[in-house]
């Protein structure tokens, strides 16, 4: 469960006009960018619902932009980012989609460059954001918590050789998550920490056979 | 502070238990649940005041309009206004009208404010606040514990409905900010604990049902006015708990009551700018000349 805080509700300090249409959007940027580990060469952003229908009036496309390009929601930069040097060096653009059954701020981000990767987010009020799915695994990433995220192959001890790693260093775990295709098949990892793991750390869970992928997904300033 | 302060009734009951003011039991538990000192508390809460008072300083010169082009110049129009002809209510109507109005023309300038609890209702909580400062020329310390105060407020109701317009309609956001800066007005009054959450409540009690139905989806479109008026009402709410007009339905209950006013609020009237003022004729209208300006603009 999330931790609430005061500043849910007197912050943040951010570029108008819509905590949940814009500075949500930026944030949910700014996830999608740890994740994805650095500024993808194209991007479609994909929104549903209140995103598609009044996201521009808000600044919603403006706001996911900005994020995914590592503007923090108070940044002078959101109000004019298609003028951004680093916004014309990436191709974008947006689709807009009703579907009832998804969150009513939710959006997509289909992203290219390194690699293929499809991140799912809702904007869920007073710029608070979860980032819900990476590709077909769900996800539970708020950017609240220090996350790591693992891709690795289904088999028995893969949870308990990654938390051994992370006691190591002395850091409580805040929850866990898992997800998976098939059994045997890929399998994901979200882990809420209290405290932030060292790069050796993370390096440590790479080299453990058949995880695929790993990122260390920092928590959103307040 | 290990309590949890979900309901009206255990915040209460902290400050009871441990005769304490509001803002005293919710800046120890802030500091309890994130490890940090009450004074980091304070920190935080005081950078967000001075953000409040430079937007409310920028909005009181500015006439740029936004991208829509819809507002932006109120501002200007009330401050002339009260220039030639001081407002019936006084000065602290005046600047409690013009501080809501120049806050929420910042926000539609994609300029910097404090959502408080969202942007869409950011003029509520700094026009009282300030106004009220200014009128009895608090210290900085009697601002951040108004602030606390309101901010105690949204964070209880939260705990039931996430503030959004897409999730409760305008309830959880310019009638919560209304609700908070009651509370915040009643604090700065010198009100009890049970006189500021009464406060809150009733001005809950008399926004229940109000929807999100912005034209063009544009936060402008009734917001920036809904502020000016909102920040009045939370005025009205503290003025009736001062003088022991109390609330005869639970505090808490009167959440729940919100709560279920919003699921039961139909969806087109829930930030999706498919129902009310935004399908008027005009919305209509509104909406189609700005589907043409950004598909022309980009």
């Amino acid at each position: 469960m999330k931790q609430r805080s005061l500043f849910d509700v007197i912050s943040p300090i951010m570029t108008g006009p819509s905590s949940s249409h814009t500075a949500g959007a930026v944030r949910l940027g700014l996830l999608v960018r740890n994740i994805y580990g650095e500024t993808p060469t194209k991007v479609t952003f994909r929104l549903y619902n209140s995103f598609a229908q009044t996201g521009k009036g808000h600044g919603t496309d403006k706001g996911l932009l900005a994020g995914l390009l590592g503007f923090n929601v108070d940044s002078d930069e959101i109000k004019n980012i298609y003028d951004n040097e680093e916004a014309k060096r990436i191709k974008y653009n947006y689709e807009f989609e009703q579907n009832l059954d998804m969150h009513p701020n939710s959006v997509d981000f289909i992203l290219d460059g390194k690699i293929p990767m499809i991140v799912s987010g809702n904007s869920v009020g007073a710029g608070n954001v979860e980032i819900v799915k990476i590709d077909d695994f769900a996800t539970k990433i708020s950017g609240e918590y220090n996350t790591l995220v693992l891709f690795y192959k289904d088999k028995p001890g893969m949870i308990s050789k990654v938390s051994t790693l992370i006691q190591k260093e002395n850091i409580n775990i805040a929850s866990l998550d898992c997800d998976r295709n098939a059994r045997g098949k890929t399998a994901s990892m979200c882990i809420c920490l209290d405290g932030n793991v060292s790069d050796i750390l993370i390096d440590e869970i790479k080299k453990i056979d058949d995880v695929y992928f790993v990122r260390n997904v920092k928590k959103l300033e307040a | 502070m290990e309590y949890s302060i979900n309901t009206f009734e255990k915040l209460l009951r902290a400050c009871k238990e441990e005769n304490k003011k509001i803002y005293e039991i919710m800046q120890e538990k802030e500091a309890y649940d994130f490890e940090i000192t009450v004074k980091e508390v304070r920190e935080k809460v005081l950078k967000n005041i001075n953000a409040m008072k430079e937007a409310i300083v920028s909005g009181l010169t500015s006439s740029e309009k936004s991208f829509s082009g819809l507002c932006g110049d109120d501002t200007l129009k009330l401050k002339k206004r009260y220039a030639q002809t001081p407002a019936l209510f006084g000065d602290l109507y005046e600047k409690i009208t013009t501080y809501a109005l120049a806050t929420m023309e910042e926000n539609l300038r994609m300029n910097k404010i404090v959502a408080c609890p969202t942007a869409g209702s950011c003029g509520i909580v700094p026009a009282v606040i300030i106004a009220l400062s200014e009128k009895y020329n608090l210290t900085e310390e009697e601002e951040m514990n108004a602030l606390i105060t309101a901010g105690t407020i949204g964070y209880v109701i939260s705990s039931k409905v996430a503030m959004a317009g897409a999730v409760a309609g305008c309830q959880a956001e310019c009638g919560v900010a209304s609700a908070m800066s009651a509370a915040s007005a009643v604090q700065i009054l010198g009100g009890n604990e049970n006189q500021i959450i009464n406060a809150a409540v009733l001005a809950i009690k008399n926004i229940l049902g109000l929807t999100c139905d912005p034209v063009a989806g544009l936060v402008e479109i009734p917001c920036v006015k809904r502020n000016v008026f909102l920040a009045i009402h939370a005025i009205t709410a503290a003025e009736l708990s001062m003088a022991g007009v109390e609330s005869k339905i639970p505090f808490d209950e009167v959440i729940d009551a919100m709560v279920q006013t919003g699921q039961l609020m139909s969806p087109l009237l829930k930030e999706t700018s498919q129902g009310g003022l935004a399908t008027t004729k005009c919305g209509i209208l509104i909406n189609r000349h700005l589907k043409d300006k950004y598909f022309r603009e980009g």
